[in-house]
């Protein structure tokens, strides 16, 4: 069975792309647009990967990582942030709160889809 | 003519009674030798002339007056007059040559007193230059230290340990100036001035806290303590403040050759203050500029690298491929938007950056734990504290933050105990934690604190903790520790390059104040005495007069000007003065205008007694009020408490009262007779300022003579004021 990814942001005009590419790379998407959302599809239906927003209304990407991680029945999700806060520290904190991988803003869809599968696979 | 010595007559009739009792000894004794006819015969012989004998005993006894006279004069009256001649040169400055006189001892003693006074003479003549010339070279270094602050393009302020301001420059006037909440009306006199406490500026505790900063580094043998606070001012000014400290002076042992050296102890200290508001608010500009060409074109750049990567797919339907076409062409038409935006915006919405201060990570985090236990009864303790660790800190904020959550912790999580480590984080930046063992569930009930307001004590600062980490360009969360169980609040802070902390040894000769550096500024402390209990002397007061459409404040009559001048020190300080007409908002009586001189036309524009009266409340904070015949213009603030909100509830002399203490007899006690009587010039009569000058002087002249009665004290003052006859008339 293919994974099941989770894509959290709130700018349609990625979302368009990631959610191509991951279909593409053969993962079953679903999406979510805001924080909240992106907490009530986790609790809804478990994905094995996140791709997750850092800056999103109502819930940041922090905030989400922190929320889903308090449940350890969540362990094992693995969370891939996406920003586009460059800064060190919000790298630093993301890593803190729970992440297992945080990609900065431009990155290259190839090397998304490589860091996706590598995680998929290590975690599986 | 000169009074006859009772020693002559003493003397001659000693000698004269002597002489008589021989003479009837002997006398006696020849005449019970004698036969019966020489008997006869002996006063037949000698009787009809014993009145001879008598006359030759009479005269011999002139002889011996005379002799006498010329010995008490020689060998007494003499030395007794030297005596009192010496005495008088003795007691008073009177230089003269005494004539020798008498016998050869004392006219030899007499040269040699002239030896000794001309001695004095010549030595005191020494004295005087010497000290002179100490005065002049102290005169020299006040002029040479003076011009030297004027020139000074920072503003210096120099306060003893209470904060009192001992000396300041002219640019510090200036500065004050723009600091001040009515510059229209006081120009900053109302908060820089001899003798003014510098906290009416500044936050006591924010100096206190810097000084606490000194203090430490100092008996760690620091050689150049000082530190820096920013902070805001009442008028929203931005001020960066350099702190050094002003040391007491150890003398050397009397006798030895060493200099003067410095002890740890403060006795005061200095600041420079920089306005960096002008600074701050482009910085901030640029920092906002950036931020949104950074973060803000990431997302964009994103959106459309991720569209047009997918675009290379050969095998995408044609509604797609459209659809990432419009994303592409919404991105970039957005990011060609966000830079004229950029290039017409200006500055609205500031990120703010701090001037940061480097400190020892170690220090730091002792003042923390200092901080902790001083304020909450929680018990804080050091975990792992990487001593090499220097950081880039705003000290002040940073420790409000660190006890705001920890006393959040006692408070809602009942923590007592808590721990801080210190460690880097991959070299970039040092991790400031503050662990503690959570009681019951973990990390949930203490999510969010950051975003809260900093609370200490009953104190509620503006900032959150989230906002000091972004002064430092850091962040905060809270973590758990897998393998303790135990949960910390993680704060991220810049680190600074290590420093050697240099010792105070190899500094001291070099780093010993320079020469015109000597004030004796730093003895007036504040004498813990209440003010009814302090000297006349010792006080600072504010002498002030007002001029006023008419004598019925209670009727209509407004104030139309105030005038006021310092006395710190016992010294009148006529450059630190308080003058402003005011528009009454009513027609100025035309009979009136010849004794004021205050025409329509010069109040109108002016500002009314509504920002006046509280600018002028200010000005003469903290000092006592003098006025003559007070009564009425205490009324006329007092009409005004309503509209103005000031209450003048200062300790109040009156000028009129006190010169009936002084002159109970006089007549009059209006201010012109009084400054006749003490020789005051008048200038500029009945103008506020004009008055307000002469008062002063009248008031300085007063105080002596009221110390002559026993006054001396405040309260001694208010009482003798309260039972003079003048006292009794209501106004």
């Amino acid at each position: 069975m293919s994974a099941k990814v989770l894509i959290a942001d709130d700018e349609q005009n990625i979302l368009i792309s990631l959610e191509f590419l991951m279909k593409r790379e053969g993962y079953q998407v679903s999406v979510a647009h805001d924080g909240q959302e992106a907490v009530d599809a986790v609790a809804k239906d478990k994905p094995n990967l996140m791709l997750l927003d850092a800056m999103m209304p109502k819930k940041t990407g922090f905030e989400v990582c922190q929320e889903i991680r308090s449940n350890p029945d969540n362990a094992d999700i693995i969370i891939l942030m996406l920003t586009a806060k460059g800064r060190d520290t919000d790298m630093a904190k993301g890593i803190a709160l729970g992440a297992n991988a945080y990609m900065v803003k431009p990155f290259s869809t190839k090397e998304l889809a490589q860091k996706v599968r590598e995680l998929l696979s290590a975690g599986a | 003519m000169r009074k006859t010595d009772w020693r002559i007559i003493a003397g001659t009739a000693i000698v004269g009674v002597v002489c008589l009792i021989w003479l009837f000894v002997s006398g006696g004794l020849i005449w019970a030798a004698l036969e019966e006819n020489e008997r006869a015969a002996t006063v037949a012989a000698i009787g009809p002339r014993i009145a001879l004998l008598f006359l030759m005993w009479a005269a011999s006894l002139i002889a011996v007056w005379v002799i006498l006279g010329y010995l008490v004069r020689y060998f007494m009256t003499a030395p007794a007059r030297l005596l009192e001649n010496a005495q008088v040169l003795l007691g008073t400055d009177v230089k003269r040559k005494l004539v020798p006189d008498g016998s050869p001892e004392n006219k030899k003693l007499t040269e040699l007193i002239n030896q000794l006074v001309d001695q004095r003479e010549d030595l005191r003549a020494a004295m005087d230059q010497r000290v002179q010339e100490a005065s002049r070279n102290t005169e020299l270094e006040k002029n040479r230290l003076a011009a030297l602050m004027s020139e000074l393009t920072q503003s210096v302020v120099v306060c003893n340990l209470d904060g009192r301001i001992l000396l300041y420059n002219n640019r510090a006037r200036t500065q004050f100036r723009a600091l001040s909440k009515a510059p229209a009306v006081a120009g900053g006199a109302e908060l820089i001035g001899l003798g003014r406490s510098i906290y009416s500026v500044f936050d006591r505790k924010l100096v206190a806290h810097a000084l606490e900063n000194i203090q430490h580094r100092l008996q760690r043998g620091a050689a150049t303590p000082s530190a820096q606070f920013v902070t805001t001012t009442q008028a929203g000014q931005l001020l960066r403040v350099q702190m050094t400290p002003v040391r007491a002076v150890k003398m050397p042992a009397e006798g030895s050759d060493e200099a003067p050296t410095q002890t740890n102890e403060l006795t005061g200290f200095v600041l420079m203050l920089d306005n960096i508001t002008r600074d701050f608010e482009d910085d901030s500009e640029k920092d906002r500029v950036l931020y949104s060409l950074t973060e803000g074109s990431r997302a964009a750049i994103a959106n459309a690298q991720a569209a047009v990567e997918v675009l290379e797919y050969p095998d995408l339907e044609t509604d797609m491929r459209e659809r990432l076409l419009s994303v592409v062409r919404d991105e970039i038409h957005g990011l060609g938007k966000r830079i004229e935006e950029m290039q017409a915006s200006s500055a609205n919405t500031l990120r703010s950056r701090w001037p940061l201060e480097e400190m020892l990570g170690a220090d730091l985090i002792e003042a923390a734990i200092r901080r902790i236990e001083a304020t909450l009864s929680v018990k804080a303790s050091t975990d792992n504290v990487d001593t090499s660790i220097w950081l880039k800190v705003e000290s002040f904020s940073l420790l409000q933050a660190l006890v705001h959550l920890a006393g959040k912790l006692q408070t809602e999580c009942q923590v007592e105990t808590v721990q801080l480590r210190l460690q880097t984080s991959s070299g970039q930046r040092a991790c400031l934690d503050m662990l503690w063992s959570p009681l019951g569930e973990g990390t949930k009930a203490v999510l969010g604190w950051e975003m809260e307001q900093i609370k200490v004590g009953t104190e509620t600062m503006s900032l959150t903790v989230q906002d000091v980490l972004t002064r430092h360009s850091g962040d905060s969360w809270v973590e758990r520790e897998a393998e303790t169980g135990r949960t910390f609040f993680r704060l991220l802070l810049p680190l600074a390059a290590p420093q050697e902390e240099l010792s105070a040894d190899m500094f001291l000769r070099s780093e010993s104040r320079p020469e015109y550096y000597d004030f004796d500024l730093f003895k007036s402390s504040e004498h813990s005495r209440s003010l009814d209990d302090s000297l006349l002397t010792e006080l600072t007061y504010t002498v002030f007069d007002t001029e006023a459409t008419g004598l019925n404040p209670a009727g209509g009559d407004e104030t139309i000007q105030i005038g006021a001048v310092r006395i710190v020190n016992n010294k009148l300080l006529h450059h630190e003065f308080f003058e402003q007409l005011i528009d009454p908002k009513r027609p100025i009586p035309p009979e009136t205008i010849p004794i004021h001189g205050i025409t329509p036309e010069m109040v109108k524009g002016k500002p009314t007694i509504e920002s006046v009266l509280p600018a002028f409340h200010s000005f003469a904070q903290e000092t006592i009020l003098v006025a003559h015949n007070a009564a009425f213009d205490m009324r006329c603030f007092q009409v005004k408490e309503q509209a103005t909100g000031v209450v003048f509830d200062h300790p109040v002399l009156d000028t009129l009262l006190l010169s009936a203490v002084v002159h109970p007899n006089q007549e009059s006690h209006r201010l012109e007779a009084i400054a006749e009587r003490f020789n005051v010039t008048i200038i500029g009569r009945h103008t506020a300022m004009g008055d307000a000058i002469v008062t002063a002087e009248i008031f300085m002249k007063l105080i002596p003579l009221l110390a002559e009665k026993g006054i001396r004290t405040l309260g001694e003052a208010r009482a003798a004021a309260q039972k003079t006859f003048y006292a009794r008339l209501k106004y």
